[in-house]
C-alpha cells in the first residue's frame, strides 16, 4: 500500500488524467469490435477484519472493497459517490490509514484490518469526531459525512505522526496542526453541500481536546 | 388552515424551541453511518437484483438496432430491457426530455437499456456487451451560434423566478439614450451541474400491480404522480419512500431514469431491482443549469439614481424546455422608472436544462451584481452606497404593490461595518500581501419567497410522544429538526418527545424541498396540524380552548394542570391539516435579501484566485434553527464560489455532450478552496409569510456570491472578467506588472 504521504497528491494534479480516462470509458465501442465472451465470474475467498469482526467472503474478484462492505456485509455507512476515487465518500481506514475503498479490490485485503464509520462509533456511543460533527453542524445531506469523519480521524493521526503535506512549510520539522493543514489534507473529501467551514471547526476542536 | 391575513401572536412566538440553535435530530444517524439512503435499503424487500443503466453514445438521432446476444448470455443476467422494447413513455411533471422508450435519441447519455443481474459486477459487465447501431443526426449544440435567431420566450422556473418574453415599464430606450452615465456590457455564465454527492438511485419492487420505490427524491407527491403517468398506472398504486437524500440542489426535483428503469427492470426480472446512475452518466443523463448569454444596460444621472435599466438573457434548451429565468430578480431588485427585461430561448440538442439551486436568480445575480459594480465605478460611487441609493420598497413594475418586508439596506450597512468595508481603497490593484493582489467585493443577494400548501399529520400517544408524519423531505436542509422544533413549541414538549417521519408518499403531501420554500411552508403545515391536535387535546381534557397553555409537557387552564400525555390515555389522538394561502403573496411581494462580502487574493504571477474571507448578512424572516440555517447559507456561499471560479460543463460542440461528466473533470470547491465563512441573520419576522413568520434562506445564500467574488477579483487586479468561471487563464496575460 502507498505511504500516506504519497496519497497527498494535490487534487488539481490528478484531474487531467482522470478526466481523460472517464471520457474514453464513456465513448461508444466501435461497431463490430471483437470481444471475448464474458467468463463465469472468478470467485475468490478473502478474509479480513472489519470493525473488530473477522469476515470470510467468497467474492467476485472484480468486487471493490467498497461494494464488499456495502453489498456483502451490509455496512452501508461507507458511501458510493462516484466509484472512481474522485469524491472521498467511500473513505475507510485500512490498517489505520485512510483509503478510497472504491479504488481497491476486496481480494487485495486478505488479513487486513478495516475500520468503517460504523466501527468508529454508534448512535448511542459516538466517537469524539462524530460528536464534534454534530455539535458544529459539519454536514448537511450526510452522504459525504462518513468519509469526512474517517478522513478527519486519519488526518489528525497523520499530523501527529509528523507526515508532511503540500502546505507544510518545514518538511524536516514536526508538523503543526493548523486550519491550512486540515484543509489541504481533507481536500480529497468533497462536500457539495459545502459544510467545509464547519468541518474544519469540528476537527480543530477534536484535535485540541486530544492535545 | 387558510392563511390569508398577516400572522398575529401565536405559540411559535414563545421561541422556547423554535429559533434556538439546535443540533440536528438526525445527526447521530448521519454521522454513524446508520442513516440509510435509497440504494442502501437492504432491509425493505428481499432478493434484490442489480440494475445497470446504459446511456446513448450519440446526442441526436435514432437507435437502429441493439444486439443483445452476448449480454443476454453473460453470467448472472436476469433480464434486459431496452428502449426498443416499448414506445416512447410519457413524461413526468416538468420533464423536458423523454426518459425512456422508442428509438429517438434527444440527448447524449439518454438511457437506452437497463441490464438486471445477480450482482453489480455482472450487470455492469453485461451492459457493456450490448452493441448498438445508431443513426446519428446533426444537432445544435452551440448556444452562441444559435443565440442570434433565438425567439423571445417567457416562462416561470416553477421556483420563484419568472418573466414574460418581454417586460417594459416607461420608455427604456429614450431614458437610456438621455442618461448622462451609461453601462452596456455583455456577460456569459456556463452550463453547471448539481453534482450532489449521492447519485440518483432507486430500489423498485412490484407486489402485483402495486409499485414501491425506495428512492432519492426532493418532491414526493410530484414523484408519485409522475412515475404513475410515465408507467401508465394509477397513482394510488405507487408508493415512494425517501427518508434520507444525499443532496439534490434541484437534480432530484423530478422523476429521472433511475426510478423508471428500476421499475421496468423489476417488472421484467419479476423481482426487486436496485440501481444507481453511475457518476459519469449524471451530467448528461439528468439535468443541469443552462448556460446564459446576458446583456445589461444601465443609465443613471450623475447623482447615481438609476433612470433606465435593461436586462436581457438568452439560454438554450431542448424543444420543450424552459429558458433560464435570469432576468427575474432585475424586475424587483432596484428602482428605476424605465425598464426592459427580455428572455430568449434557443433550441439546442444538449441534455435537458432545468432547475438548479436558485434557478434564474443564481446566474442572473452573478451578472447583474457585476454590472452594478461596474456602474458604481463609472459614477465614482461606493458600490454599497450605489445599491442603497437605488433601493426600492415597492415592486417597480407595480407601484401599488409593496414588499412584505425588505431590509436589503440593513444587510448592506451591517455587512459593510462587520467586514471592514471602510478600510477598502476604492482604487483597484492597490493592496498587496506578499505575492498576493488583494481585493474586496460586495454584491446584493435576492431570492423570492414562495408560499405553497403543505400538509402534515401529528399523533399524541400515552407516553406524551408527539409523532409528525409528512412527505416533506430533508435533503440536508434540516427539515427533520425544524419540524421537530415546531411540534415541540406547539405542543409544549421537549424536543426529545417529538418523532419526525418524512419522505413517505403515504404521509400527507407537503411542500417538498425546492425553491427555498420547504422550511417555511412545511413547518407552517405542521403548525396547522398542531393547532388541530391542541384542540383535540383540550376537548379530551375538558378545558377551555381559549386559555389553555401547553408547556413543559403539561396542559394548563386556570388553576388546573394536567399531563399532556393524559389526553391520550384512552388512545392516540391524531390530527391532520394543511396550510394553504390566500392572496398575501399577490398583494405583497415576498422576497429575501442578503449582502455578500468577499475578500480574495490573486497570485500576482499565476493569476490563481484564493478566497480569503466571506461574510453573508441575510434578511429572511424568522430563522427557525440558526445552526442549520447558517449551514444552508455557507453551503450556498461555497457553491457560489464554485460558480465564480471553477464550475463549467465543457460542451463538445461537435458531438454534443458535456465532456467533463464526473467529479474529477467537473471541478467543485474542495476544503482547500473555502475559508472560514461568517453569516449574520438580521433579527426580523415576516408576518405576511406564514404563522411561522419565516422565509426561505437556502437559495438566497448563493444569489450574488459569484458576483461578490468577481468584483473582488476586479478590485484586486483591475481585470473585469465577464465570462464565468474566472479561471486563471482569463487573468494571467493581463495581470498588473509584478513588483
Amino acid at each position: 500500500m502507498a505511504h500516506p504521504s504519497e496519497l497527498n497528491v494535490n487534487r488539481r494534479e490528478v484531474i487531467a488524467g482522470a478526466g481523460a480516462c472517464a471520457a474514453v470509458a464513456a465513448a461508444p465501442l466501435p461497431a463490430g469490435a471483437q470481444r471475448s465472451r464474458v467468463e463465469t465470474p472468478v470467485l475468490t475467498q478473502v478474509s479480513f477484519n472489519v470493525n473488530g469482526q473477522l469476515h470470510t467472503l467468497e467474492i467476485d474478484t472484480r468486487t471493490t472493497l467498497l461494494d464488499a462492505l456495502r453489498e456483502h456485509l451490509h455496512l452501508t455507512g461507507t458511501k458510493k459517490g462516484c466509484d472512481h476515487g474522485q469524491c472521498g465518500a467511500c473513505t475507510v481506514l485500512v490498517d489505520g490509514r485512510r483509503i478510497n475503498s472504491c479504488l481497491t479490490l476486496a481480494v487485495m485485503h486478505q488479513g487486513d484490518t478495516v475500520t468503517t464509520i460504523e466501527g468508529l462509533g454508534t448512535p448511542d456511543n459516538l466517537h469524539p469526531m462524530q460528536a464534534a460533527f454534530i455539535k458544529h453542524d459539519g454536514y448537511q445531506c450526510g452522504y459525504c459525512t462518513p468519509g469526512q469523519i474517517c478522513s478527519g480521524v486519519a488526518v489528525l493521526d497523520e499530523i501527529k505522526a509528523g507526515i508532511p503535506s503540500h502546505v507544510t512549510a518545514d518538511l524536516t520539522g514536526s508538523v503543526q496542526l493548523s486550519e491550512a493543514e486540515i484543509r489541504e489534507r481533507m481536500s480529497g473529501n468533497i462536500c457539495r453541500c459545502g459544510a467545509y467551514s464547519n468541518i474544519v471547526e469540528a476537527m480543530t476542536e477534536v484535535a485540541e481536546k486530544q492535545g | 388552515m387558510r392563511f390569508d391575513t398577516p400572522a398575529t401572536t401565536n405559540p411559535i412566538d414563545q421561541l422556547k424551541v423554535v429559533g434556538k440553535p439546535t443540533d440536528r435530530i438526525d445527526g447521530r444517524h448521519k454521522t454513524s453511518g446508520t442513516a440509510h439512503y435509497a440504494y442502501e435499503r437492504h432491509d425493505v424487500v428481499p432478493d434484490q437484483a442489480y440494475g445497470f443503466v446504459l446511456g446513448a453514445a450519440i446526442a441526436k438521432g435514432q437507435v437502429a438496432a441493439m444486439h443483445l446476444e452476448e449480454a443476454k448470455t453473460a453470467p448472472g443476467v436476469v433480464a434486459i430491457v431496452t428502449t426498443l422494447d416499448m414506445p416512447r413513455l410519457e413524461r413526468g411533471m416538468m420533464n423536458a426530455a423523454y426518459l425512456f422508450g422508442g428509438p429517438v435519441i434527444q440527448h447524449y447519455h439518454q438511457a437506452i437499456a437497463v441490464v438486471v443481474a445477480e450482482t453489480f459486477e455482472q450487470a455492469r459487465a453485461a451492459a457493456y456487451l450490448i452493441r448498438v447501431d445508431y443513426e446519428p443526426e446533426a444537432g445544435k449544440f452551440d448556444l452562441a451560434a444559435e443565440a442570434p435567431n433565438a425567439p423571445l420566450v417567457g416562462d416561470d422556473s416553477g421556483e420563484g423566478s419568472s418573466g414574460p418574453p418581454e417586460v417594459r415599464v416607461g420608455d427604456f430606450e429614450g431614458a437610456f439614450a438621455a442618461a448622462e452615465i451609461k453601462l452596456d456590457e455583455s456577460y456569459t455564465t456556463p452550463d453547471e451541474s448539481h453534482a450532489m454527492m449521492e447519485p440518483h438511485a432507486t430500489i423498485a419492487a412490484w407486489d402485483g400491480d402495486q409499485l414501491t420505490l425506495w428512492t432519492s427524491n426532493q418532491m414526493i407527491a410530484w414523484g408519485k404522480r409522475s412515475i404513475a403517468k410515465i408507467l401508465g398506472i394509477p397513482a394510488q398504486k405507487v408508493r415512494l419512500d425517501s427518508p434520507y437524500i444525499g443532496g439534490g440542489f434541484g437534480a432530484k426535483l423530478f422523476i429521472r431514469a433511475d426510478a423508471v428503469l428500476a421499475a421496468l427492470g423489476a417488472k421484467a426480472a419479476q423481482r426487486p431491482v436496485k440501481l444507481a446512475l453511475a457518476r459519469p452518466l449524471i451530467a448528461n443523463n439528468t439535468t443541469h443549469r443552462p448556460a446564459t448569454m446576458q446583456r445589461i444596460r444601465i443609465g443613471a444621472n450623475p447623482d447615481g439614481i438609476i433612470t433606465a435599466i435593461a436586462h436581457e438573457s438568452t439560454s438554450g434548451n431542448l424543444a420543450d424546455g424552459k429558458p433560464e429565468t435570469a432576468v427575474s430578480q432585475t424586475r424587483l431588485l432596484y428602482a428605476g422608472a424605465n425598464r426592459l427585461m427580455a428572455m430568449r430561448l434557443a433550441p439546442l440538442d444538449l441534455p435537458e436544462g432545468n432547475a438548479m439551486r436558485a434557478p434564474g436568480e443564481a446566474p442572473g445575480m452573478m451578472v447583474l451584481e457585476v454590472a452594478i459594480d461596474e456602474m458604481a465605478e463609472k459614477l465614482g460611487l461606493d458600490p454599497v452606497q450605489f445599491r442603497i441609493l437605488n433601493d426600492t420598497q415597492i415592486d417597480p413594475e407595480n407601484p401599488d404593490r409593496r414588499f412584505s418586508h425588505r431590509d436589503l439596506v440593513g444587510c448592506l450597512r451591517l455587512g459593510a461595518e462587520r467586514f471592514g468595508w471602510d478600510q477598502r481603497n476604492p482604487q483597484p490593484t492597490q493592496v498587496r500581501d506578499g505575492h498576493w493582489l488583494v481585493g474586496m467585493g460586495v454584491a446584493a443577494g435576492f431570492r423570492n419567497n414562495l408560499l405553497t400548501k403543505s400538509a402534515a399529520r401529528v399523533r399524541l400517544d400515552r407516553e406524551g410522544v408527539v409523532t409528525v408524519e409528512t412527505d416533506m423531505t430533508d435533503i440536508g436542509t434540516g427539515s427533520y429538526t425544524i419540524i421537530a422544533q415546531t411540534a415541540a413549541e406547539m405542543m409544549g414538549v421537549a424536543l426529545d418527545k417529538v418523532v419526525v417521519r418524512l419522505g413517505d408518499s403515504s404521509f400527507p403531501a407537503s411542500a417538498g424541498s425546492g425553491g427555498q420554500w420547504g422550511a417555511n411552508n412545511a413547518t407552517a403545515g405542521v403548525y396547522a396540524a398542531c393547532v388541530k391536535l391542541r384542540e383535540a387535546v383540550v376537548q379530551q381534557l375538558g378545558f377551555n380552548s381559549a386559555d389553555a397553555v401547553f408547556s413543559g409537557g403539561d396542559v394548563r387552564s386556570g388553576n388546573r394542570s394536567v399531563l399532556l400525555a393524559d389526553a391520550a390515555s384512552a388512545g392516540d389522538l391524531v390530527a391532520e391539516d394543511l396550510i394553504e394561502y390566500g392572496n398575501l403573496a399577490k398583494t405583497h411581494q415576498q422576497s429575501t435579501f442578503a449582502a455578500h462580502f468577499v475578500e480574495v487574493g490573486v497570485d500576482a504571477a499565476t493569476g490563481e484566485v484564493r478566497v480569503r474571507r466571506m461574510l453573508a448578512v441575510c434578511a429572511a424572516g424568522r430563522i427557525l434553527n440558526p445552526k442549520s440555517a447558517r449551514s444552508q447559507v455557507i453551503g450556498a456561499m461555497t457553491m457560489g464560489v464554485g460558480a465564480a471560479l471553477m464550475e463549467e460543463l465543457a460542451v463538445d460542440k461537435r458531438r454534443g455532450f458535456f465532456v467533463n461528466h464526473d467529479l474529477a473533470g467537473y471541478e467543485v470547491p474542495v476544503h482547500a478552496d473555502i475559508p472560514h465563512q461568517d453569516v449574520i441573520f438580521l433579527d426580523e419576522v415576516d408576518p405576511m409569510s406564514s404563522p411561522m413568520k419565516a422565509k426561505g434562506v437556502a437559495e438566497l445564500g448563493i444569489c450574488g456570491v459569484g458576483a461578490a467574488v468577481a468584483n473582488a477579483v476586479y478590485h484586486a487586479t483591475g481585470i473585469r472578467v465577464r465570462d464565468y468561471p474566472i479561471t486563471l487563464d482569463k487573468l494571467i496575460d493581463r495581470l498588473p506588472e509584478a513588483v
